[in-house]
């Protein structure tokens, strides 16, 4: 099916059951005892999990010859935006209750929200940037360098999810391990393109 | 058009046709990704459904402070009980067929009388109910009425020596029983400590129910500790051994991340955990956040047992 727009819609339709679902779910009452908790988490994983399938498009394409995916990084890169969007909205206006005196504290004492908060604002100008016309405007080169900022945002990520765990890490390790392979083989790309 | 080309008219597939077998084929991706999408955010995002038999036991009790009690079914499905699973919304889950053994609940080391007790033999203690604020170092709470006796009446039984400091307590623990024990990350069985004085105090029970109900094994069948002051760590499940000592015993927390966890761990909202603040919690119920008290509201009866002492260095 080599329909560009097709394939948009599908990966576009499909990125978004999580979030519709999420809100089914919180309006059944079935995200549990502590659904702030429970949405909290779920917003968090999924941009995560966003940010890795965009760092999956480009070995794909390369390695199995999916070039066809290159046209959907676009939508997957916004994707982990939003969740992360939903993500932050939630922790100020739900976790914290809209308390932002608390929040700037949260920022300056513990480690795991700054490094959240970071990673977050680092993707504010990836998001801003993703037009083509301001590909045109900042030229293919210095847009590709800016966003080589993913790689920066992905190991913010886990460390974030890392560091709110108490002492299973099973779903944090897994990201880190699976985002570990996906910058090493950026690194290794560029030690032989070199 | 060349001579090559000439194809009888019912030869050509009709445009009609094509395109209703292309939308076909888009359609079913389209619709079969959509399914193994949901299907799969599904299987991460499971939570128990929350209607069932919701307020079978929901009559709420109020503890002298004027606090609600915690509906049964919050108390009961949302549970740090690491050897079940580390997702406090499916223990209840997993925990629902544990084959308790039959309980015996030793007590022993620096007292007169070393004791053995049964499940029967424990609830000869007298009974009571206890309406306390249950309060997680996460930064939840619950209000929560427990059925159980003041843990002095057991040690007086067992009367310790002279030289005895501390109570050592330790969790059953059954590897075959507890699946998850081995991906929780902590060290089994659980451990926990209290200093004697701690463990005499009156607040300081072992629960044995909650809303007049046995213990539910999500909750720490059949008998727990309950230590209202502290974070709910302390307050050690289904205890099996309890010995008293010289020395402060070994708590699992503690041992696994000692710059976060102390011994005392003393509810306190102006001692934050190194990760998150503790000056506030979420009582499950509720929407707005409350202000954390100090020794969970519990200062006026508590507090002399840490005079002098700084919270910030023994938290």
């Amino acid at each position: 099916m080599k329909d560009v727009q097709f394939q948009k819609r599908l990966f576009f339709y499909n990125s978004l059951i999580p979030f519709l679902m999420l809100i089914w779910d919180w309006s059944q009452n079935r995200l549990g005892v502590n659904p702030v908790e429970a949405v909290l988490r779920t917003t968090g994983v999924l941009t995560l999990l966003f940010l890795v399938f965009t760092l999956l498009v480009t070995p794909l394409a390369k390695n199995f010859g999916w070039v066809w995916i290159i046209k959907q990084r676009r939508l997957l890169g916004l994707y982990s935006f939003f969740y992360g969007c939903t993500h932050l909205i939630v922790y100020l206006f739900l976790d914290r209750g809209g308390d932002f005196s608390s929040v700037s504290e949260d920022i300056s004492k513990r480690p795991f929200i700054a490094i959240g908060m970071l990673s977050f604002f680092l993707m504010i100008p990836l998001a801003v940037t993703s037009t083509n016309e301001m590909i045109r405007r900042l030229g293919g080169k210095r847009w590709k360098r800016l966003h080589q900022l993913t790689y920066i945002v992905s190991i913010g990520g886990v460390v974030h999810f890392w560091m709110i765990v108490k002492s299973d890490i099973t779903y944090p390790l897994s990201f880190a391990l699976v985002i570990a392979a996906l910058l090493l083989y950026r690194l290794k790309t560029k030690m032989s393109g070199m | 058009m060349s001579p090559n080309n000439k194809h009888s008219k019912d030869e050509i597939t009709p445009e009609s046709h094509y395109f209703n077998r292309r939308n076909f084929l888009k359609t079913s991706i389209f619709a079969g990704t959509a399914l193994a999408t949901g299907l799969t955010y599904r299987h991460f995002s499971y939570k128990p459904s929350h209607d069932v038999n919701k307020s079978e036991f929901d009559f709420p009790r109020r503890n002298l402070d004027g606090d609600s009690s915690t509906s049964y079914y919050d108390i009961t499905h949302y549970n740090n009980f690491y050897e079940f699973s580390t997702d406090k919304d499916r223990v209840a889950d997993y925990a629902k067929d544990w084959n308790l053994p039959p309980w015996s609940l030793e007590v022993s080391g620096l007292v007169k009388n070393p004791l053995k007790l049964s499940l029967d033999e424990l609830n000869q203690f007298s009974q009571e109910e206890r309406v306390y604020r249950f309060r997680c170092v996460e930064g939840w709470s619950m209000v929560i009425p427990w059925m159980g006796f003041a843990m002095s009446e057991l040690l007086q039984k067992a009367e310790p020596l002279a030289e005895a400091r501390y109570v050592a307590f330790t969790s059953y623990f059954d590897p075959n029983e507890m699946p998850n024990a081995s991906r929780a990350g902590l060290p089994f069985p659980y451990v926990e400590g209290l200093r004697l004085d701690e463990a005499q105090h009156p607040l300081t029970i072992l629960a044995t129910g909650l809303y007049g109900k046995p213990m539910p094994n999500q909750n720490g069948a059949p008998i727990r500790l309950v230590v209202p002051w502290k974070y709910g760590f302390k307050s050690i499940k289904s205890v099996a051994k309890i010995v008293v000592t010289d020395r402060e015993p070994p708590t699992t927390w503690n041992q696994a991340a000692p710059h976060e966890y102390g011994f005392y761990s003393n509810v306190n909202p102006n001692v934050a955990h190194p990760r998150w603040s503790q000056a506030q919690e979420r009582r499950i119920g509720e929407n707005e956040l409350r202000p954390t008290l100090l020794f969970n509201g519990y200062a006026d009866q508590v507090a002399h047992l840490y005079n002098g002492m700084d919270l910030r260095k023994y938290f």
